[in-house]
């Protein structure tokens, strides 16, 4: 347990040190944020313009799983791969230190660091744009937690399977960029055409995005089956095929 | 004395490549015994097999009393290890790694004393990355200390570092030892295993070819002194007729090389040097060699380390 702290605590250090993940983890959602709300309204603190807060305000589910989609597809895949490629898996490997400690510890780290970056978004999103919530709180946390960990088994999956740590990291973001614009993570959905919508429906980040955006403005778990048995496949392969593929070296 | 490493008859192949080929030996407690061979002689696969992380082909292994195959859990929690290829993080620090590391062990020593012990405590807020070979290496070793370990593998532990530093490495081993720990190496240098080694296996091709104390090696050999030194000139046949019974000689230009031969009553060198003056033949750069690990090396497998 004392190692599992010590990990996870080690690990958030080494995330806030590297620059990269650093920044898209938690300058890049607000980036996001203050560009949309100045193209939505053209004073930042509109007064009393409820249709402009409201539009913002749904920005903020969106830019939610944008946070997920890529912490679980840069630094996830990216660390782990590079620590498989260095040795640092294998100087771990002849230590007490049971792999499940490493994974769970890397699952923490990119969980606390898009709560982080969440944080923040919610934080500028009240602050700056008077954004209000109106969904059920422990609803839309439970959903932030399952939507999160069901999407990062895919980084650790990619991990797993690619070579080498160069193209791990090329692999992710090709998954990534697609999945950024098309889901309706980075984009309203609402603005895109059908064609794109379909596209759309085959990209796991779209559930994240459907889900979290439902929960958002108060709607209920019930009226998101499809998203839910999705996101619940996707846990149940993400956790079964990392462990089942975890390799040391 | 104990044997605290027992193997006998390990074997790994890969395929058709047998990397170790039916070896044998045991490392008594206390000593610090090496491993030396070229390059894929198989020193690293053994060493591995011994850590539990490669599956012998066949062979009975025993580390601390247990197979580090079927209890490789015992084996990493009371050996200290350090590997031939491992990293850590770029941006770990020192003591973030200590820390770290210190809290897989059940009961970790202090690291604050092993970070002073390694001359490490300068470098305490230094990333990784930032290390220097010799620094990185200090590090791997209080790594491998942490679990205050009866036995230590040390994998090609100064590979790469300048001379300066392999020196402070061999001197902090000798420490280790003094407090009481086992420690097995691997080297592909000659020097190396001579000076810190009590007792060496030379392996080459996957077997071993010899095994002994570096001083019994050398003298089995049968090796002699050998005398250089130059002339100006040509040396006088006077010289070499005096020499004849007891010595050989070779003449490259103005260089002569003398070998002793056996049963030489008085060293080579004094009845060199008495000859030489004795002679008046002008001579300059005389220095003696002695056979080293290198010879042996040489005389048992037919071929050079470095090649």
């Amino acid at each position: 347990m004392n190692s599992l702290v010590k990990m996870t605590w080690t690990e958030s250090k080494l995330f806030l040190r590297e620059p990269a993940s650093a920044f898209f983890t938690l300058i890049f959602p607000l980036m996001m944020l203050f560009i949309y709300g100045t193209i939505f309204s053209n004073a930042p603190v509109p007064p009393g313009a409820a249709s402009s807060k409201d539009v913002i305000g749904n920005l903020i589910p969106s830019f939610t799983a944008m946070s997920i989609g890529i912490v679980g597809l840069m630094p996830v895949t990216i660390t782990l791969a590079t620590y498989r490629e260095n040795g640092v898996l294998r100087r771990l490997r002849t230590t007490p230190v049971s792999p499940l400690v490493v994974m769970v510890a890397q699952v923490m780290v990119v969980f606390i660091m898009t709560v982080l970056g969440v944080g923040l978004l919610l934080i500028v999103g009240v602050l700056v744009y008077h954004v209000q919530f109106t969904g059920n709180v422990l609803s839309i946390l439970a959903g932030f937690a399952f939507a999160s960990l069901s999407f990062f088994g895919m980084g650790f999956i990619l991990a797993s399977v690619m070579p080498t740590a160069r193209t791990a990291q090329i692999v992710g973001m090709v998954l990534l960029y697609p999945m950024l614009i098309l889901s309706g993570a980075g984009w309203p959905r609402e603005l895109m055409p059908g064609a794109m919508v379909k596209v759309a429906s085959y990209l796991p980040l779209t559930y994240v995005v459907n889900l979290l955006r439902g929960l958002w403005i108060g709607e209920t778990w019930s009226q998101h089956i499809t998203d839910v048995v999705v996101l619940v496949a996707m846990l149940f392969v993400g956790v079964l095929v990392s462990v089942k593929l975890f390799r040391w070296e | 004395m104990n044997a605290i490493v027992q193997v006998g008859g390990l074997r790994k192949t890969y395929g058709t490549t047998v990397a170790v080929d039916e070896i044998s030996f045991e490392v008594q407690e206390g000593e610090i015994f090496g491993m030396v061979g070229p390059n894929g002689a198989g020193k690293t696969t053994t060493i591995e097999c011994l850590e539990g992380l490669r599956k012998p082909s066949a062979g009975k292994l025993r580390v601390l009393g247990v197979d580090p195959q079927l209890e490789s859990q015992v084996i990493r929690e009371r050996v200290g290890m350090q590997l031939q290829q491992s990293n850590l993080p770029d941006r770990l620090k020192v003591w973030e790694a200590l820390d770290l590391y210190a809290s897989f062990y059940p009961k970790a020593v202090d690291w604050e004393i092993l970070l002073s012990q390694l001359g490490l405590e300068e470098k305490r807020n230094t990333p990784f990355s930032k290390l220097s070979g010799g620094q990185k290496q200090r590090l791997f070793i209080a790594l491998a200390l942490l679990p205050d370990p009866q036995l230590i593998f040390l994998d090609e532990l100064t590979t790469g570092l300048d001379p300066q530093a392999r020196h402070t490495i061999w001197d902090l081993v000798r420490d280790v030892r003094a407090r009481g720990k086992t420690i097995l190496l691997t080297t592909h240098f000659m020097e190396e295993a001579e000076k810190l080694c009590d007792r060496i296996a030379i392996l080459d091709h996957g077997r071993i070819v010899a095994l002994d104390t570096p001083a019994n090696l050398i003298k089995s050999l049968g090796a002699e002194e050998r005398v250089v030194f130059s002339v100006d000139g040509v040396l006088p046949e006077a010289f070499e007729k005096a020499l004849s019974g007891t010595a050989r000689l070779e003449v490259q230009k103005e260089r002569v090389t003398i070998c002793s031969k056996n049963g030489r009553k008085v060293p080579l060198v004094s009845e060199v040097v008495g000859l030489l003056s004795s002679q008046g033949i002008p001579f300059h750069d005389l220095r003696t060699e002695q056979p080293n690990l290198e010879d042996v090396f040489l005389s048992l497998t037919g071929h050079k380390m470095r090649e």
